[in-house]
């Protein structure tokens, strides 16, 4: 390899290496510094990181291109992803910050392990071969299990981390063993190799293959019938891991199951269409009637969130450029919502400590305006209730969904909207018609503002929406 | 002297949106100490935000050229341009009319919310909202754009109902939403096969796209089941009793006076125009569920012991008039059906501000309760016999002109349907009598009565030009008639037209 070369594909690999070093650099730091602000002072850096990463990748990395001998690809798809990932998850962190401090959580590993979760995140959307892409699954997944359960001495948190780490490896498990049938019956590791594979002739070892990886990354993106991990850890792990788990890995491995179906493998629509037709049909179900009992508000914004994934699934069964875009339209909203609705959730505190029942917001809306009004327009938008931005996101994935002439899957999708729509309408229920005698406590200056901030987003995207969609737009037009 | 002015029915459509955020703005940032302050003061920020959409609401109708055909005060903002959205406003004779009433209605709702004493600023913030998404409705020239507004009305509805209802609100609230909402949904796909087969949401294109027959059929069936939810048709009329009787009196005057309308307006600017081959083909189901409408609920209107359900049950009927005049697709007919939903807004926004007279008295609406109140409420006896007259259908009252006018319409179709129509008229006049004769007439029998007083002053002003629309409208009726004729020519012409070459 000569040194022109690993200049070029390194220069493709700015947003990793800012990571992966600045993880390193951190670590140390951590390790190394003493005194009482250092946590502070790591947190601040971590933030500091995602952001360089999230914005080098929109606007430093100039060319597009594969590196690696085509095992690394940068193209519009990852730039896009990686500027979503990186900002929401430096959101994320600054909603963890004032909680670690007032759980006493506040150890230096934190934001370190949210770092190196998003290395990882970043490099699955480039993947562009099944080892790249099980080294990156793997490098989110296991930072994810610590956070998971990353107070240590609550009983649920420590359940929760158990049981996705053994879920979770159960799914790499079945990742692996397709990533290997594909390998076998392909001969390559390489996307690129495994296309030119799947057009050569329908192979059935290749097809079984493909259903494990499916099934795989299902998991990882928490659709049903593969759900079952998740009410439990969004429930147990601690409220801004639970908001980090519900934005940022979603959105990675969402991508990653797009790029794989609808690139080596996007010449046999027809083979995995049906199933990824079937498992979201089964989230969307899930998401809607799991979530009407919940009182919970994490859990229901569990199934919220297997809901969701299920119309984004939608959007991938269409396997077309417009779904892709929707997909990408349909999940940058759903994280504004998502990031938005656990600040809100984390502004539940009372004197007594967090609380986490719906019931707890009853009378929200008159005791704290401002946040009662913004939950209010956040579900909406969540739920995709016109005239709330989140409603662009659903009509995208149905339009897609009609294009790809999937008019059943459209019409299920929407009506699943209104089941979906009853459970968002319970919480402003609780917040605008019941009452109790709750009080929270002020909320961090941080909190506040993204509750509020993602509240007005809601509608204030609106009017620059159109710069969203020209941008998913031309990642959709640049790749299939 | 508009004409140039693009963003004019813009600014008149998010007017009250404004005023909105300005309570917003104070109502989030106040200390919890100044909300009282707030809450009085919104009620002056409402109403003037009300005003002054009436009063631009006025000067485009003054502006308004009912000689052409066409849309007019048109505003173009390009918007998500790369798939073929976009912001697109303009008002033509079917709709602009609409706007006025809805302009018109509001002031007077947020005027008898003086008995809302709880969370104001909230109140007004959510009746704004609720006028600018309704308005824009009617202004909405793109399928998207018009859909965010058709469906956005309900989440204020939503709270107006939920916050500031009655005993059951909580019920009546989530069945007025999910119900409307449901029908709603698959409207949103057929609108999307539009919009591929046809490669825009633009209305003014859409309007002159022929739709292949078979596509039509299913389509005209999706926008159906938004709209006959919404008018609300027999059957699915079930939530408006609920809906009605447990919103507060502003929220049931804007509820019948303008949301039942946008199934109506739905009607005449998707359904008739676009998939003229379906609306053929069903005219004599719409038929058969009016003639229903008519004479089933107002039997069920006449059984009420609740005021307020007896008026909500005649609504239904009411519009039964309306789609039945609809689909006769005469110029009399539509003409009728546009007059009947312009007439209903104006009488049955007034039957349910007399109700609110003598709730906000009493605190019931059971009719049992009352009796006599002549004795007592001389005026208000006089105003509330005219509106229970123009509700009837008496000549010289708006409500005669629009039910003789679809009866027409419809008796040029067919006999037997303006029969059953004219049976609604009877038993219409049955129920209305009788219960105007047992809240008002008679002696005293409930002692609780005797210390009830007339209405006061703010009463009167909410009820002036509420008189002055019923007889105006009901003597004038060209007022409407020449906003709406070349409009509906123009929706007639073409309609028949698609019909003879499909006949080819």
């Amino acid at each position: 390899m000569t040194a022109d070369m690993l200049s070029h594909d390194l220069s493709l690999l700015i947003p990793e290496l800012v990571l992966a070093g600045g993880a390193m650099t951190l670590l140390m730091l951590g390790v190394f510094l003493k005194g009482d602000r250092t946590e502070t002072l790591v947190q601040w850096l971590a933030i500091g990181l995602l952001v360089a990463a999230g914005l080098s990748a929109l606007f430093l990395v100039s060319g597009e291109g594969t590196a690696f001998n085509g095992s690394f690809i940068f193209d519009s798809l990852a730039r896009f992803s990686k500027t979503a990932i990186a900002l929401v998850a430096a959101i994320a962190m600054l909603l963890a910050m004032p909680y670690l401090k007032a759980e006493k959580l506040g150890k230096i590993e934190y934001p370190v392990l949210v770092t190196l979760a998003v290395t990882g995140m970043v490099m699955m959307v480039s993947a562009n071969d099944l080892i790249a892409m099980y080294m990156g699954i793997e490098l989110q997944s296991l930072a994810l299990y610590v956070l998971a359960a990353f107070n240590r001495d609550s009983l649920r948190a420590s359940e929760a981390g158990l049981k996705y780490f053994v879920l979770g490896a159960l799914s790499s498990g079945l990742l692996l063993y397709g990533a290997s049938l594909v390998y076998g019956f392909a001969g390559s590791t390489g996307f690129a190799d495994i296309a030119l594979a799947v057009q050569s002739g329908s192979n059935v070892g290749l097809t079984v293959g493909l259903v494990f990886v499916i099934c795989g990354l299902a998991f990882k993106v928490s659709a049903a019938p593969f759900h079952m991990w998740t009410p439990d850890v969004y429930e147990g792990a601690p409220t801004p891991v639970t908001a980090f788990f519900a934005t940022a890995p979603k959105f990675a491995a969402i991508v990653l199951l797009a790029r794989v179906l609808m690139e080596p493998f996007g010449a046999v629509v027809e083979q995995w269409r049906d199933v990824i037709w079937i498992i979201a049909v089964l989230s969307m179900a899930v998401g809607a009637f799991g979530a009407l009992t919940q009182q919970n508000i994490k859990r229901l914004m569990a199934y919220s969130s297997i809901g969701n994934m299920g119309y984004a699934l939608v959007a991938v069964a269409a396997a077309s450029q417009t779904g892709l875009w929707a997909l990408l339209v349909f999940m940058t909203l759903y994280m504004v919502g998502v990031i938005g609705s656990f600040a809100g959730i984390l502004s539940m505190r009372t004197r007594e400590g967090m609380v986490e029942q719906i019931s707890d917001l009853a009378g929200l809306a008159q005791k704290n305006p401002g946040l009662g009004w913004s939950i209010t327009a956040l579900m909406f938008s969540i739920g995709g209730l016109p005239f709330m931005v989140g409603f662009f996101g659903k009509f995208f994935v149905v339009y897609a969904a009609v294009q790809a002439d999937l008019m059943i899957l459209a019409v299920l999708a929407v009506l699943f909207s209104v089941v979906g729509a009853a459970y968002y309408l319970r919480i402003v229920k609780v917040i605008w018609f019941d009452t109790s005698e709750v009080e929270f406590v002020p909320s961090a200056v941080s909190t506040y503002w993204i509750a509020r901030i993602a509240g007005l987003a809601t509608v204030l995207l609106l009017p620059v929406l159109g710069w969203l969609v020209f941008r998913a737009y031309s990642v959709g037009l640049a790749l299939l | 002297m508009f004409g140039e002015f693009e963003a004019f029915l813009s600014i008149l459509t998010f007017v009250p949106a404004l005023g909105a955020l300005v309570i917003a703005i104070f109502r989030f940032t106040a200390r919890s100490e100044d909300q009282g302050l707030i809450d009085r003061n919104s009620r002056w920020v409402a109403w003037l935000a009300t005003m002054v959409t009436l009063g631009m609401s006025i000067l485009l109708l003054a502006n308004f050229d009912a000689e052409a055909t066409g849309f007019q005060f048109v505003h173009e903002v390009t918007w998500l341009e790369q798939i073929g959205l976009g912001y697109r406003m303009g008002v033509d004779g079917l709709s602009v009319l609409f706007v006025v009433l809805t302009a018109f209605l509001m002031p007077l709702c947020i005027m008898a919310s003086g008995a809302i004493k709880n969370r104001v600023a909230d109140y007004m913030i959510a009746f704004l909202l609720l006028e600018t998404l309704v308005i824009g409705v009617f202004c909405a020239l793109d399928l998207v754009l018009f859909y965010i507004f058709f469906e956005g009305g309900l989440i204020p509805m939503f709270l107006i109902i939920g916050v500031w209802g009655g005993q059951n609100r909580v019920y009546a609230a989530f069945k007025f939403f999910l119900y409307t909402l449901l029908g709603s949904v698959l409207m949103l796909v057929a609108m999307i096969v539009m919009f591929l087969q046809a490669g825009t949401t633009d209305i003014t294109v859409l309007l002159e796209t022929d739709f292949a027959r078979n596509a039509q059929m299913w389509m005209w069936l999706a926008f159906f089941a938004s709209f006959a939810v919404k008018m609300p048709m027999w059957p699915v009329h079930t939530w408006l009793p609920d809906a009605h009787v447990q919103a507060p009196t502003a929220g049931s005057v804007i509820l019948a006076g303008v949301l039942l309308k946008l199934g109506g307006y739905g009607f005449l600017r998707f359904s008739l125009p676009m998939f003229p081959e379906a609306s053929a083909y069903f005219a004599p189901m719409v038929f058969v569920l009016s003639i229903i409408a008519i004479i089933y609920t107002s039997l069920v209107a006449f059984r009420q012991t609740d005021i307020k359900k007896l008026i909500a049950y005649s609504s239904v009927a009411h519009m039964g008039f309306v789609t039945m005049g609809l689909f006769a697709m005469n110029e009399t007919g539509v003409q009728g059906a546009i007059f009947q939903m312009i007439s209903h807004g104006v009488i049955s926004g007034a039957l349910f501000l007399c109700v609110g007279v003598i709730y906000d008295r009493m605190h019931t609406r059971e009719i049992a309760f009352y009796g006599g109140l002549v004795h007592k409420m001389p005026v208000f006896a006089a105003i509330f016999g005219l509106f229970a007259m123009a509700n009837v259908g008496l000549p010289g009252t708006s409500g005669f002109v629009g039910e003789i006018m679809t009866m027409v319409g419809a008796f040029q179709v067919n006999w037997w349907i303006a029969t059953g129509a004219a049976t609604g008229v009877i038993l219409s006049a049955v129920y209305m009598l009788t219960v105007y004769r047992d809240v008002v007439f008679g002696e005293i029998t409930n002692p609780k009565l005797e210390t009830i007083t007339d209405i006061n002053r703010m009463e009167w002003l909410i009820f002036i030009p509420l008189i002055i629309g019923t007889l105006v409208l009901g003597l004038f009726s060209t007022l409407i008639t020449d906003v709406t004729a070349t409009a509906v020519d123009h929706l007639i012409s073409n309609y028949d037209a698609a019909l003879a070459a499909s006949a080819q």
